[in-house]
């Protein structure tokens, strides 16, 4: 068994695909226009192309009513979820570049027991780790 | 330790800059001295730290960097020729080398295969999203 999809739920789908791509420098996987206002986007990192990340608008419909929709982005706005850990082989250089394209750290890297690690937000709210494990 | 304290600092500030002026420059004529000289160091000591960071000379990541914005331009269905300018080769046949080279399979054979992608995800699109998914949103 393994992973092979894990959904980001995203505020906005379009800011959500530049961030992503432009600023992380993830490819494009899947991108699938699915009627006029939904479309299944898949992201992966550059390291990792069969780990597809889901970038998941929070916007009304079957899976969420109006209610969910303003309860969820509230959460993430505020920084609730954390969806999981990006290790990286040079922590130093990927602050400094990720930092020059305008990503916002909320913790820079420091050493901790199990290596270097920086905390940095999506453009929805959504925290990760960025870590170089010893 | 805060992000100003770490070792080298300043060193990676400046080959992080060098890599991003790859980045943005690819379409170029780059030469790798005036990077070099950007980043105040000498040319052999600027391509050893480059490569200890990424694990590519200057040149092959410039190359990399080049064969990527080919394949995004590619599955945008602009001409392969236009293609092999527009990323900064001067000949067609040396970027249809290296491009088969790295990715595998030439820029005409790609285009081909991207188009036939992207003719089954028009016709059926629920075959490329879980079925999970598609089921939770609606879809099905």
């Amino acid at each position: 068994m393994k992973m092979t999809h894990v959904c980001v739920y995203v505020l906005n789908q379009e800011s959500a695909y530049d961030f992503y791509t432009n600023k992380l420098g993830f490819k494009v996987k899947m991108d699938v226009p699915m009627g006029a206002n939904a479309r299944w986007l898949t992201v992966t990192p550059p390291e990792q192309p069969e780990l597809e990340i889901t970038l998941f608008p929070v916007a009304p419909g079957q899976k969420f009513n109006e209610e969910t929709v303003k309860s969820m982005t509230e959460l993430i706005r505020k920084g609730t979820f954390g969806p999981g850990v990006f290790t990286c082989k040079d922590i130093y250089a990927t602050y400094e570049e990720l930092k020059a394209k305008g990503v916002e750290f909320m913790k820079p890297p420091s050493k901790e027991f199990y290596g270097t690690e920086a905390l940095f937000k999506d453009d929805s709210g959504n925290w990760f780790s960025l870590a170089q494990l010893v | 330790m805060t992000t100003e304290q770490y070792p080298n600092v300043y060193l990676y500030k400046r080959i992080v800059q060098a890599k991003l002026f790859i980045d943005h420059n690819y379409a170029d004529k780059i030469e790798l001295d005036n990077i070099a000289d950007e980043a105040y160091f000498s040319k052999f000591h600027f391509i050893r730290l480059f490569k200890t960071i990424y694990g590519k000379t200057p040149h092959q990541y410039l190359t990399a960097v080049r064969i990527e914005k080919a394949i995004q331009l590619l599955k945008d269905n602009v001409p392969v020729k236009e293609v092999c300018f527009l990323v900064g080769f001067d000949s067609l046949s040396s970027f249809s080398g290296l491009f088969k080279r790295i990715v595998g399979q030439s820029p005409s054979s790609y285009v081909t295969l991207q188009r036939l992608l992207k003719e089954q995800i028009n016709e059926t699109p629920l075959a490329f999203v879980p079925g999970c998914f598609a089921f939770q949103h609606g879809w099905t």
